[in-house]
């Protein structure tokens, strides 16, 4: 049995069909990326996953469950017990500090342990970054404490959408490396990302377009990049890539602002 | 408990840390307390201060003999049934006809100490009489006698016996400590002591009647008459006049307060109300957030209203403290005495403006509980 299955799901607002007629499956311990222009309906996707918001058609299963009969309040609970979240936008609660903010998710899922907290950020290289509020932080060191939070309480399944659309270089590259490490301890990762470089690095890529799935990519390089010998040719391959990329992320993000406006 | 202890650090934070918001909070949480203290304050001793000050306006109680004859002892045995704190004054009168200068006067014998205390608006040109050999005159006999302070001046007194042996009068002599206004009829009497009466009449221990100036409610003055008149010594009445109109001004008195209490409650609801409203919409992306990563609708409600209540606890502190300096000042200015510091009052303050916050809190909070995880992760 898969870990996550979405079978003919439909998001519809009005007359705009956010996803239409979605069927994926994902293996537990899997790395799958969702990549697609703005507006294809990525984030409606995750929030369906991430079991913040029901389809409108369609059925959606998470360890067997179908979540989009559940009521809100189990919904709560799913997403507190299996779903570990990561953003674009490091949503940090501003007046709690780095290891407060991760104590937060410990909060609401079991019991707070500060200690617990300070090896997490430690795991994401802010151990000493620890009593800081956020915005005592850099973009980079945020995203860190926003993906320390997230693994904080072990779950099945990581979403992260755009966690590297605010980030530069380095700390992409530190992003992408805790990722590989939480895929070779067997989590579950979904990532959405506007970033090729960001893309191929995962197991299988899923395209979005106007809310259909048009594409699939398996990498097959994955065992071969995955392992630490690899990781020297990868970053080299990664600056040698660099020149096309920044251009690439350019272009996906004015249209992205277009589109909103 | 650690769960507890990380529920407490994060609302603290939430107040520490934002303390320029909520600062707004606190201050209409601590204003509201304050006037409530304040004016709860004032409620409960409106009554004290405004018997103190109808106490300026003479006797509220009258002792008259029940039977033929009021003795002194019985005066003194009904006066010791009410209260010490409460008597803040107890004047028994002898009125006998007596000659000056061959003319009729009206004397009085009294206690100076308890005349001065239940007619607090008599006032008196020279000094009170005090012991033997003094005497006050009334205005309009010093007037017709050409009296004034410091003379010497001879009363007689005739007894009124059977047989008529019409010679023997009886006489003493005073001296003029100081002159009676009241603009009442007591300026026609002239006031000795009730042992100089005694000595001026060969007659002691009787008296007509005595004034009592009690400092308590219209109630518990005709609780204390009516022991009185059971015991038959001695005929107790209230000078309705007084006691009647005290209790009126204190009812209406007390309604405004009361008014402007509830007043006062309701708008502090509405200001905290507003706040709250406002905070929960200022932090609609932290409660999406919380949400997103578990916060189950309880637990925001849980922190909000703790929250809440931190700023009921420490609004109600500071309120209940700045509360008694305001009602002290207005107890000064207005009644000109200090207030009585009630302690029970700070806990009562405290409570009430945990639960005022709390109450008003309600509807803000209910709202933040509908806030959309979806929806606040998706916008910028
Ligand atoms: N609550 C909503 N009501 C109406 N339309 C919505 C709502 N949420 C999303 N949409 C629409 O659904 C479509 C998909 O939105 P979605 O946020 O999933 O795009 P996305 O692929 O994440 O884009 P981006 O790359 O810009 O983040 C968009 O056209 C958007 O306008
Ligand atoms: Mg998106």
């Amino acid at each position: 049995m898969s870990l996550l299955e979405l079978k003919n799901v439909y998001k519809i607002y009005g007359d705009l069909h956010a996803l239409d007629d979605v069927s994926l499956k994902v293996e537990k311990g899997e790395w799958v990326s969702i990549m697609g222009p703005s507006g294809s309906g990525k984030s409606t996707m995750m929030n369906i996953i991430g079991c913040m918001d029901k389809p409108s058609l369609g059925q959606v299963l998470l360890d067997g469950m179908d979540i989009s009969k559940e009521s809100d309040k189990s919904l709560t609970n799913i997403r507190r017990d299996k779903i570990g979240l990561i953003f674009q936008q490091f949503h940090l609660v501003n007046y709690l500090t780095a290891v407060e903010n991760v104590m937060v998710s410990q909060y609401y899922h079991s019991m707070p342990d500060e200690k617990e907290a300070l090896e997490a950020l430690e795991r994401v290289g802010l151990a000493d970054r620890a009593k800081h509020l956020p915005s005592q932080l850099s973009g980079g060191e945020q995203q860190r404490v926003c993906i320390a939070r997230a693994l904080i309480n072990h779950p099945e399944i990581i979403l992260a959408d755009e966690p590297t659309g605010n980030l530069d270089e380095a700390n992409e590259n530190i992003v992408i490396e805790l990722f590989r490490q939480l895929h070779n301890e067997g989590t579950t990762l979904i990532v959405v990302t506007h970033d090729p470089e960001v893309a191929e690095v995962a197991q299988r890529t899923i395209v979005l377009d106007h809310g259909k799935l048009v594409r699939e990519d398996i990498n097959e390089n994955f065992e071969a990049q995955n392992s630490s010998a690899a990781k020297p040719a990868e970053n080299k391959k990664t600056e040698e890539k660099k020149a096309e990329k920044t251009e690439e992320k350019k272009a996906s993000k004015s249209t992205g602002k277009k589109k909103k406006k | 408990m650690k769960k507890r202890k990380m529920f407490l650090r994060m609302i603290f934070a939430s107040l520490m840390r934002r303390r320029s918001r909520m600062i707004v909070a606190l201050l209409s949480v601590a204003i509201g307390a304050t006037i409530l203290s304040g004016l709860v304050s004032i409620y409960y001793d409106v009554p004290r201060q405004m018997g103190a000050q109808f106490r300026n306006y003479g006797a509220n109680m009258i002792f008259t003999a029940s039977g033929d004859e009021l003795e002194l002892a019985a005066v003194n045995n009904a006066a010791a049934l009410i209260p010490d704190e409460e008597k803040v004054g107890v004047a028994p009168y002898r009125y006998e006809n007596v000659r000056v200068r061959d003319i009729p006067v009206v004397a009085a014998g009294t206690d100076p100490e308890g005349a001065k205390a239940t007619s607090p608006y008599w006032s008196v040109d020279g000094n009170w009489f005090t012991g033997a050999g003094e005497m006050m005159v009334g205005a309009n006999v010093a007037e017709s006698f050409r009296i004034k302070t410091g003379d010497m001046l001879e009363v007689t007194y005739t007894p009124m016996t059977d047989d008529s042996a019409a010679d023997a009068d009886n006489v003493s002599y005073f001296t003029v400590t100081g002159i009676l206004q009241t603009g009442g009829s007591e300026e026609n009497y002239i006031y000795m002591t009730l042992d100089d009466m005694s000595a001026l009449t060969y007659e002691s221990d009787r008296v007509d009647l005595a004034e009592l100036s009690i400092s308590a409610g219209a109630e518990e003055l005709s609780g204390y008459a009516d022991k009185i008149n059971a015991a038959d010594d001695v005929h107790a009445s209230l000078v309705k006049r007084v006691t009647a109109s005290e209790a009126t001004v204190l009812t209406k008195l007390q309604a405004l307060v009361l008014l402007v209490t509830i007043v006062v409650l309701a708008l502090t609801m509405i200001c905290v109300a507003t706040t709250m409203t406002a905070v929960v919409a200022e932090r609609r992306k932290e409660i999406g957030l919380r949400k997103a990563i578990g916060a189950s609708d309880r637990s925001i409600i849980r922190e909000f209203m703790g929250e809440g209540m931190l700023l009921g606890l420490f609004g109600g502190i500071v309120g209940s403290v700045l509360g008694f300096v305001f009602a002290e000042q207005v107890s000064v200015n207005v009644f000109g005495s200090s207030l009585i510091f009630r302690p029970l009052l700070v806990p009562i303050t405290v409570i009430a403006s945990i639960a005022v916050t709390g109450i008003s809190s309600l509807m803000p909070i209910k709202s933040a509980t509908e806030v959309d995880p979806a929806l606040v992760l998706k916008g910028e």
